[in-house]
């Protein structure tokens, strides 16, 4: 009954949708203030109604009701509770349900949130908004229903792939989508100011905070997945280029570039048609990354549904919402002229620069990414573009934006000289020098890699904070806490950027790998860790059996730590999964995986050392948590802006 | 039966723990070892997609880890033992796509898009630099007659 409820909640949104997408965009081509008015109760309504349905969605699945096909497909009554509820996005139907209720929330937030809009403009973001809406609902209704029930249940599910069955992937996708969704913001309020015909400061005030919000998600999407393959995967890896996660990694670039070109728009008036055109790709980038991983274009380790009907649909979807977004764009970029005026040295070039390195290094990943179709399509090779290709080709352009980073942003608007800039620098340059001179005379012959990346996350984080404290002027640390939080997130943001970037070389140049034949209390040495096999036992879980061993640990003669890793072995769903055991600490994790039983009695066991691997998610935080500082800052609360200086802004 | 499994989920369904190089293949000579490994980093297990032999515990991998091994014993040079490996295997084993024919078309890509938009963004800074603030001193054509007709009477 819940079940029908919930597929008739769907339909009913699907309808509102439509009404939401029609009326208020004829209501705001001619001025007929009560069409206008219907897209706030219609946005309200189709957000209520997703929820319902996605929430018996999420009833069938924690009830385990096998009379609906995806529950079959996808859950087990005996999975725990937390995977019950987290496999209601844990299938392509499910997901796509998610999907769309966060774009329908979104709209809710916008006629929210959207008091001190233009009505017309308001109008008009919610009108494309439930367009966008309009597409997904088709979508999920006519090729993947997540409400289609079984002639004959079976006794028991399929079960949820066991990798998936883990605290870190349960929230990957929700915020992953909440990231990519909020791109659909930025995308309605572009077209919308397009339909409209006025780009202005107002307009960039409005759109920044969505952007980042979304940026921000999707930041968090993005650090909790790779965070997952690190520590489920089996040998600590945190990033493997593969398509699907560079369709997450390429709308984070572009939405990176969006909300600092977003800041030029709003402070300066200028980089409007470029800022639009960003806001079409970032949204159209969250598309393609839709298309990839539905249509099974390309060949991934991710394993999900290949259904050429659905590939075909969003294809469609993508075309059509892109497409007509970069038509109309090509029609009315030309009414938007840049208004301020800035020298060739000025924080508006630096963000130029930073726009042209992020949108430059995403058509790098995006090449790669679609190389191998194009070359098998057009000549007829197969070939394949892996890690190698990507790390030589687009690890250049982050060397770059880290070496420009603080000096563009120290440098004042308008205009400014690059000497006083580098000048107020001298301390963080020779610092920053400093450190990795040293950490290359200690590594001893070793790539210069290390070095390096310390060099650059030095450079960037304390030129962040350095760039902090000049602000106070003469205020001192009572200024410093007094300072706008835009000017702390920009800081921390910064900051995380640094500190990421310096885990990941840092990782890579020093990691210490260890791969032996143990025998049960014969002890062996990794690095200065001396590591012990006690012995092998079995355990059962609640759906799957596992085979634990248990390593005790000790450093410079002392006991450090118990690890316990584990094979697991899920029977339902017939697939085995490694779970390593780490022993976290600040400067280095011990990562220790064990494998399969030799002829001679002793266990494979692989060791690394792993430094600095939790700061490549510090820092991941830290970058989110700027961009929530920036989100809470007074202005966004206050000041909506030129034309309505008491109203609300979008946060 | 198909099944559905798992969408998007970015990061999802690596096809089996990995547990990659195996003790018993570890070379004895660590020079050779660690050319054996690094090779291995830039080729392609081909069953398993996206995952290089150095990373996936597939019985092709393996079997790939070994023959990169046994070429490196044999005396070959690395070039030697990949392109040993390519003409058995073709070019799809290869992480690094080679730079011939017109995958030099990939790795110009991106230098070549810097440029263009380097070029693109200092022609705009330039402009940007030139030009006077708007509605200051430029009037249009309508603007200009206006203020002739009101200075005229």
């Amino acid at each position: 009954m819940i079940t029908e409820l919930g597929h008739f909640a769907l339909i009913l949104a699907f309808l509102i949708a439509i009404v939401q997408m029609v009326v208020p965009l004829v209501g705001a081509h001619k001025r007929w203030p009560g069409w206008m008015a219907l897209a706030e109760p219609a946005a309200q309504a189709q957000f209520a109604f997703t929820a319902f349905a996605f929430a018996a969605l999420m009833w069938a699945f924690i009830t385990s009701d096998f009379s609906l096909l995806v529950v079959v497909q996808n859950s087990h009554s005996a999975k725990p509770m937390l995977y019950k509820i987290a496999g209601t996005w844990g299938n392509h139907e499910g997901s796509m349900l998610l999907w769309v209720l966060i774009v329908a929330l979104f709209g809710a937030l916008a006629s929210v949130f959207g008091e001190g809009l233009p009505p017309t403009l308001k109008a008009r973001v919610l009108s494309v908004q439930a367009a966008i809406g309009v597409a997904f609902f088709a979508f999920i209704l006519f090729t993947s229903n997540p409400f289609l029930r079984l002639a004959v249940p079976p006794m028991d599910g399929q079960d949820l792939n066991p990798l998936l069955q883990d605290p870190g992937l349960a929230f990957h996708p929700p915020f992953l989508y909440l990231g990519y969704v909020g791109l659909s913001m930025a995308f309605s309020f572009a077209v919308a100011a397009l339909i409209e015909g006025r780009v202005d400061a107002a307009w960039g005030r409005w759109v920044r905070p969505w952007t980042l919000a979304a940026w921000v998600f999707l930041t968090i999407g993005i650090g909790l997945g790779s965070w997952w393959a690190y520590y489920e995967l089996g040998w600590g890896g945190f990033w493997f280029w593969d398509p699907v996660e560079n369709a997450s990694f390429m709308p984070w670039l572009l939405a990176a570039a969006l909300l600092h070109s977003a800041i030029v728009v709003e402070k300066r008036e200028a980089l409007k048609s470029w800022t639009i055109l960003l806001a079409i790709l970032a949204f159209g980038f969250s598309l393609i990354g839709t298309f990839i991983v539905r249509s099974g274009l390309l060949t991934s380790v991710h394993a999900f549904a290949n259904d050429p009907e659905r590939g075909v649909f969003i294809l469609l979807i993508l075309g059509v919402f892109t497409g007509g977004a970069l038509l109309l764009f090509a029609l009315r970029a030309q009414t938007m002229e840049a208004k301020g005026v800035f020298s060739l040295i000025s924080r508006e070039s630096g963000l130029v620069v930073n726009n042209v390195l992020l949108a430059v290094s995403c058509f790098v990943v995006f090449f790669g990414t679609l190389w191998p179709v194009v070359a098998e399509m057009a000549f007829d090779r197969k070939l394949s573009v892996g890690p190698p290709f990507f790390d030589l080709a687009f690890s250049p352009f982050m060397v770059l934006l880290g070496l420009v980073l603080p000096v563009g942003a120290m440098l004042p608007w308008k205009r400014g000289r690059v000497k006083r800039t580098l000048w107020q620098l001298r301390y963080v340059f020779v610092l920053s020098l400093a450190l990795a001179a040293l950490a290359y005379a200690l590594q001893s012959g070793r790539s210069a890699l290390g070095p390096v990346g310390l060099f650059l996350g030095a450079w960037v984080v304390t030129g962040a904070f350095t760039d902090l404290w000049l602000r106070t002027g003469k205020g001192g640390v009572s200024r410093l806490i007094r300072l706008p939080r835009a000017d702390w997130g920009k800081a921390v943001a910064h900051a995380g950027l640094g500190v990421t970037i310096f885990a990941i070389a840092g990782l890579t140049a020093w990691e210490v790998e260890d791969i032996r034949v143990a025998e049960v209390n014969k002890p062996f040495k990794v690095a200065n860790y001396e590591l012990i096999l006690k012995g092998v036992r079995r355990e059962q879980g609640p759906n799957y059996f596992a085979t634990v061993a248990d390593i005790d640990v000790r450093h410079k003669g002392a006991a450090l730590t118990r690890l316990t890793p584990e094979k697991r072995d899920y029977p339902v769903a017939q697939m085995p999964t490694t779970e390593a055991s780490i022993d976290y600490r600040l400067t280095r994790d011990l990562y220790v995986v064990i494998g399969d039983q030799q002829s001679n009695g002793g266990w494979t066991v692989r060791t690394y050392i792993k430094p600095l691997a939790n700061w490549i998610w510090g820092g991941s935080i830290l970058m989110a948590l700027g961009g929530l500082l920036s989100l809470s800052d007074r202005r966004f609360r206050v000041a909506a802006g030129a034309r309505k200086p008491q109203g609300v802004p979008a946060e | 039966m198909k099944r559905n499994l798992i969408t998007l989920l970015a990061f999802v369904t690596f096809a089996a723990p990995v547990l990659a190089v195996q003790p018993d293949e570890i070379l004895t000579d660590p020079a050779l070892e660690a050319r054996a490994r690094d090779l291995s980093k830039d080729l392609r297990c081909l069953v398993c997609r996206n995952e290089s032999i150095d990373e996936s515990n597939a019985e092709l991998a393996r079997d790939l880890r070994l023959l990169v091994r046994e070429r490196l014993v044999a005396g070959d040079t690395d070039d030697e033992a990949i392109s040993y490996i390519v003409n058995r295997y073709g070019e799809y084993v290869l992480l690094r796509p080679t730079t011939s024919g017109a995958n030099w078309l990939l790795w110009a890509a991106g230098p070549v898009m810097l440029l263009i938009g380097a070029g693109v963004g200092g022609g705009f800074l330039r402009n940007r630099a030139k030009a006077t603030s708007q509605g200051e001193t430029d009037l249009s054509a309508d603007e200009k007659q206006r203020l002739a007709e009101i200075l005229k009477d």
